[in-house]
């Protein structure tokens, strides 16, 4: 053992370099420049192992392979399972290619998806409506019918769309690595595989509300929270309580006084890392349940933030506080003897200022 | 150079007797009144006649029904969200097995309130809506409150009634892609 630190290797992604320890996928590498840089991720979910290389959200072109060997990849890779090496040059938003192979795949992916937005719980926090507004076309070209299943009863707390299912694949990841026993796969072959139990079961196992989480389109959303309300009309709160079986940190959505949903936490790029139990999400729907910490930050560019003001700024005293508190006496000490408007004699400004000529008590 | 021609001349030339008694102006001012006895009214008798508005004014709000006569509305909150004046507030419902007839998809709006105190008749809901449910009729204002309590609208003075539908003629509006067979121009 003459080394133990891993030698850091150089990947320049979109002209920006970056150094990262051997084994990182170009996506990660990429997530640690920014979000500017970073590829979209349908299906890849960092705490999930074996995510990814499903859906080919997050293609890009390597321009050149490594150091040793700087021939670029002849096709577009999978960046999310792709590790990086020493010397390796990404192109992401700067390739034209890139761009469009994304736009075939946003229209690849809608194919079968009902685009019924207006009726979907998820719009507004929905990965494939985000990745479909930055990346697709504003119309289809579709005009066949679109695949359609049987309405599968999953059990009182998650509702299953099949329709909108992208086939990521995640929330089987989850159920096998977060609960005990998954009881959910994916059935069938090509057009007409599905998410389903098979023998026509429940999911209730005490972690299973996260597929809900974990799920990128509206596939898997909250039976207590459908129809409830629209995702901009709610505010969240982050707030966490003592839970015996999970971290209990969570964001609690609010319409008025009343918290109409629960959610894990979910970091910049859309993940949650701390899941929660079902217990927190279906369970608990009463503020007094929680420790309210304060507003959830939501991007500004986010629907999210639509016609949210908070509470503080609409005072409309605040801004005769603000000037009271910002108010300094002035110690004017100057010879004020030399002023021109002084000079003149009081009886000049008898007409329009009468007080000149009055001395104050 | 003139920009205009409607530059006069003016001479500063001593005036005639009946100049000094201004009979050639009375004369052509009273010419003046009575040439607008016999002009055509401008005036339209508001509210017995109503005047066309053009095709595009954005008057009273409509919620549609769809050809088979069920609500298009879904509740999906673009109108709210795309509101300026915050006018919009709805609270959304699950269709019901046998309710295929009253509503067109699985969701729809058990409250619709518009508050026509608070609408600035801008047209971004309607421009918002992915269902071609809500409109700004063209044909009809909304009428003067009397009362404060009757400027708040809900589905039972928004939703189209079945025996007064409305039809806007406008083919320049297209459709959205959400749903290609249906037509702006049609009911």
């Amino acid at each position: 053992m003459e080394d133990t630190k891993p030698q850091l290797l150089t990947v320049t992604i979109d002209g920006i370099a970056v150094e990262v320890e051997p084994g990182t996928t170009i996506l990660q590498a990429a997530r640690k420049i920014g979000p500017d840089v970073a590829p979209p991720a349908m299906c890849y979910y960092q705490p999930l192992k074996g995510s990814g290389g499903k859906c080919r959200a997050c293609l890009v072109r390597v321009a050149a392979g490594s150091t040793k060997d700087p021939r670029p990849m002849p096709k577009l890779v999978a960046s999310c399972l792709t590790a990086v090496q020493d010397g390796m040059v990404v192109e992401n938003t700067t390739n034209p290619q890139v761009v469009d192979a994304r736009n075939g795949i946003v229209e690849f992916l809608l194919l079968n998806h009902p685009l019924d937005c207006p009726v979907c719980d998820q719009a507004g926090e929905c990965d494939l409506q985000n990745f479909a507004f930055d990346h697709g076309k504003a119309t289809t070209r579709y005009e066949e019918d679109r695949r359609t299943f049987e309405k599968k009863d999953i059990g009182p707390y998650i509702q299953l769309h099949m329709t909108r299912c992208i086939l990521c694949y995640r929330c089987v990841y989850t159920a096998d690595q977060i609960t005990e026993k998954r009881v959910h796969g994916v059935l069938g072959r090509g057009d007409a595989s599905e998410i389903g139990t098979y023998i026509e079961k429940a999911i209730d196992n005490d972690f299973s509300g996260n597929v809900i989480d974990v799920c990128p389109v509206g596939a898997l959303t909250d039976k207590t929270y459908r129809f409830k309300n629209r995702v901009w009309f709610t505010k969240p709160v982050d707030a966490h309580r003592d839970c015996p079986t999970c971290s209990g940190k969570v964001t609690l959505w609010y319409r008025g006084d009343e918290v109409i949903r629960v959610t894990a936490r979910k970091n910049e790029w859309n993940e949650v890392t701390e899941f929660i139990c079902n217990t927190c999400r279906f369970e608990t729907k009463k503020t007094s349940d929680w420790v309210i910490e304060g507003p959830t930050k939501v991007s500004r560019s986010s629907v999210i933030s639509a016609n949210k003001y908070r509470a503080d700024l609409e005072k409309p005293s605040f801004g005769k506080r603000l000037a009271a508190a910002e108010y300094k006496p002035i110690h004017d000490e100057r010879d004020t003897s030399q002023l021109s408007i002084q000079q003149l004699p009081p009886e000049r400004f008898a007409k329009t200022l009468p007080s000149a000529v009055e001395p104050e008590p | 150079m003139q920009l205009t021609n409607r530059a006069k001349q003016v001479s500063n030339k001593e005036m005639t007797l009946a100049e000094k008694m201004y009979l050639p102006a009375v004369v052509g001012g009273l010419a003046i009144t009575i040439k607008h006895f016999f002009r055509k009214k401008p005036t339209i008798q508001y509210p017995e006649v109503k005047k066309y508005l053009g095709p595009i004014y954005r008057g009273h709000h409509v919620l549609k029904r769809d050809e088979q006569g069920r609500e298009r509305c879904t509740a999906c909150g673009l109108c709210a969200v795309a509101c300026p004046a915050e006018a919009i507030s709805m609270v959304a419902a699950e269709r019901k097995k046998g309710e295929e007839a009253l509503y067109r998809e699985e969701k729809y709006a058990a409250v619709y309130e518009i508050n026509m105190l608070r609408c600035i008749f801008c047209g971004l809901c309607e421009e918002a809506c992915p269902k071609q449910a809500v409109y700004l009729r063209h044909d009809r204002m909304v009428p003067v409150f009397q009362e404060r309590d009757e400027v708040i609208y809900g589905k039972d003075r928004l939703v189209e009634k079945l025996d007064d539908r409305y039809i806007r003629k406008n083919s320049e509006v297209k459709t959205t892609p959400t749903e290609p067979s249906l037509t702006r121009s049609t009911t």
